[in-house]
């Protein structure tokens, strides 16, 4: 049977009666068994908990018929999780041998809404340990393969959620951007990643990295399928203090939407395939009814200073509760990246440092807030590149922790602004790697970034690709 | 380059409550001079009248009623599922008094 790219497709399948969920979740699992040993985009694979619901979700199928796609929104829908996420009664390890036999006694909020709204749970996704990472290879649990071309990395730190969409082994998973790792493995993958305003989406059962720049977001194959996710995932929760239900933007109705161009984000050093390929796309907006306008962000250099300034400080407070006394193995187990990061952010708050490094930080951070409001006066939305090459080979970065580093510069900022982004696919390179660009908007701007990108796919006849192993 | 020194490292890994081996404390002590150097390019910005920002939402003492929510707290035995190390109800824990 032919697994459906998208939730519109799934659900029509359902209501033909091509196939019933047990059916639907035998052939992903066939799939991952067959071919996920190349890849390794899972840690666990949950067979048990997929059919136990597979079976309840059937049954209500059976009694409601129709009525069940409104009573449960995400109605079959297979999703796996980045293994940051607290799944109750299933493995969760941050990918980290610290981890590695802990099962957790609460879900997620995101877990808990995504399974209510009828999900059904594939497994846990492999990741940078600790979601440190932007290639996949920082996992204690071996690097994830990008499936396009196994020798390249699929980007990270959400390596595995990303890699698990192009493979179809699932329809939709999730993951967390700090940094920008939701859309630098999006774009390095060739699937849609979503990153939401900071505060839309509850962090609370997501294993901290740090805490002012994680959002927690997901990977689908369209733009409107990451809408339906949004929908369910969002809002208050009354655990998470940063969430509060707020009014979004609306698509700008009656005149033209403006797309802004970030002179400083297409400056030497990065590829050439990659930035013609964002202004490609730019030129497809401008040639049918928007408006490109160039733009100015002057910090943007400062932006990856300011997030290894104060990524690595929260991260040393969020890592210090796994002293192995409640759960969880001793800290001599961290990996060197995670020790890195730890002892880097240690330096920066010490005691004759906090000032000049995470003060001066978080006042950089202040101006580049201040950019993107200036911007956003101009122009409605930004369209910049996600990573400055496309995926790299597996090896390539990793003994240089700071070239590694940089592969963040384009996504980091809008983690520091707190504001939304999504990485639309849009291409291949001459070697076959996935190239795509990034929308950022102001805070609360999704419907108009999941519409544009809409209007992108549909424009274009987009037609989301899988590999065929 | 930043001046990072061996005891420098030293103190973080004591104050991060990390174990460190000799071959890392060297590399760590040139990787950490290398990124410390290049992150401190921040002193460039004139941040003289910039007021620091901590969080991006623009939120302030959001609160809730101070009462328990049996549903979503943990059971005793979930509580102490995660280890081993437990009596009577308490988590045993490493000595703190002694050296």
């Amino acid at each position: 049977m032919e697994l459906a790219l998208t939730i519109e497709k799934l659900h029509k399948d359902l209501k033909e009666k091509r196939y019933s969920l047990i059916e639907l979740l035998d052939s992903y699992f066939y799939r991952i068994d067959k071919h996920d040993k190349k890849i390794n985009s899972f840690i666990t694979v949950s067979r048990e908990n997929a059919y136990l619901k597979a079976k309840q979700l059937q049954s209500s199928f059976k009694e409601l018929g129709d009525e069940v796609f409104k009573k449960y929104p995400l109605f079959g829908v297979t999703v796996a999780y980045k293994d940051l996420f607290l799944t109750r009664g299933v493995r969760t390890t941050a990918g980290s041998k610290i981890l590695r036999d802990f099962i957790p006694s609460y879900s997620s909020t995101v877990v808990k809404r995504l399974q209510e709204a009828g999900c059904l749970m594939i497994g846990k996704t492999n990741c940078d340990a600790w979601a440190h990472g932007a290639s996949g290879e920082n996992s204690d649990f071996g690097p994830v393969r990008n499936p396009w071309n196994q020798e390249y990395v699929p980007g990270g730190s959400s390596s595995g959620s990303a890699a698990s969409i192009a493979a179809n082994f699932t329809l939709i998973s999730t993951g967390t951007d700090t940094g920008g790792s939701i859309r630098q493995p999006a774009n390095l993958s060739g699937v849609v990643g979503f990153k939401p305003t900071y505060g839309a989406v509850s962090r609370y059962g997501v294993i901290a990295m740090a805490s002012s720049l994680d959002s927690i977001g997901h990977f689908t194959r369209k733009s409107d399928d990451a809408k339906r996710i949004f929908e369910v995932t969002k809002g208050e929760d009354n655990k998470d203090s940063t969430v509060k239900n707020t009014d979004y933007l609306n698509f700008p109705k009656g005149k033209k939407v403006k797309i802004g161009l970030p002179k400083e984000y297409f400056i030497k050093g990065i590829e050439k395939q990659v930035s013609e390929e964002v202004k490609r796309c730019a030129k497809i907006f401008q040639d049918n009814g928007f408006e490109i306008k160039e733009v100015s962000l002057p910090h943007t250099k400062y932006a990856i200073y300011v997030y290894y300034i104060i990524q690595p400080a929260e991260v040393s407070s969020n890592l210090a509760r796994y002293d192995g006394i409640r759960y969880g193995e001793k800290r001599d187990l961290f990996g060197e990246e995670a020790k890195r990061r730890i002892m880097l952010g240690t330096y920066v708050l010490s005691t004759g440092y906090y000032d000049a490094y995470y003060l001066k930080a978080m006042k950089v951070r202040t101006k580049i807030i201040e950019d993107f409001e200036k911007a956003f006066k101009e122009v409605d939305l930004l369209i910049t590149p996600v990573s400055p090459t496309p995926a790299f080979k597996i090896g390539e970065k990793v003994d240089d922790p700071l070239k590694m580093y940089l592969a963040d510069i384009f996504t980091v900022a809008a983690n520091i602004a707190g504001i939304p982004g999504l990485a639309i696919p849009s291409g291949f390179t001459k070697n076959n790697l996935p190239l795509g660009f990034q929308l950022l908007g102001p805070r609360f701007s999704e419907n108009i970034l999941f519409e544009t990108g809409s209007f992108f796919e549909k424009i274009t006849d987009y037609k989301p690709k899988t590999v065929s192993f | 380059m930043a001046d990072i020194k061996i005891k420098d490292i030293k103190h973080l890994a004591k104050l991060a409550n990390l174990s460190i081996s000799i071959k890392e404390t060297t590399k760590f002590q040139k990787q950490l001079s290398l990124i410390v150097s290049y992150v401190g390019e921040l002193s460039k910005v004139d941040t003289s009248n910039t007021l620091p920002t901590s969080q991006t939402t623009g939120l302030k003492d959001i609160k809730r009623k101070d009462l328990v929510e049996t549903k979503d707290s943990l059971s005793l035995e979930e509580t102490f599922s995660g280890t081993e190390s437990k009596h009577n109800n308490f988590f045993k824990v490493p000595a703190v008094f002694d050296n």
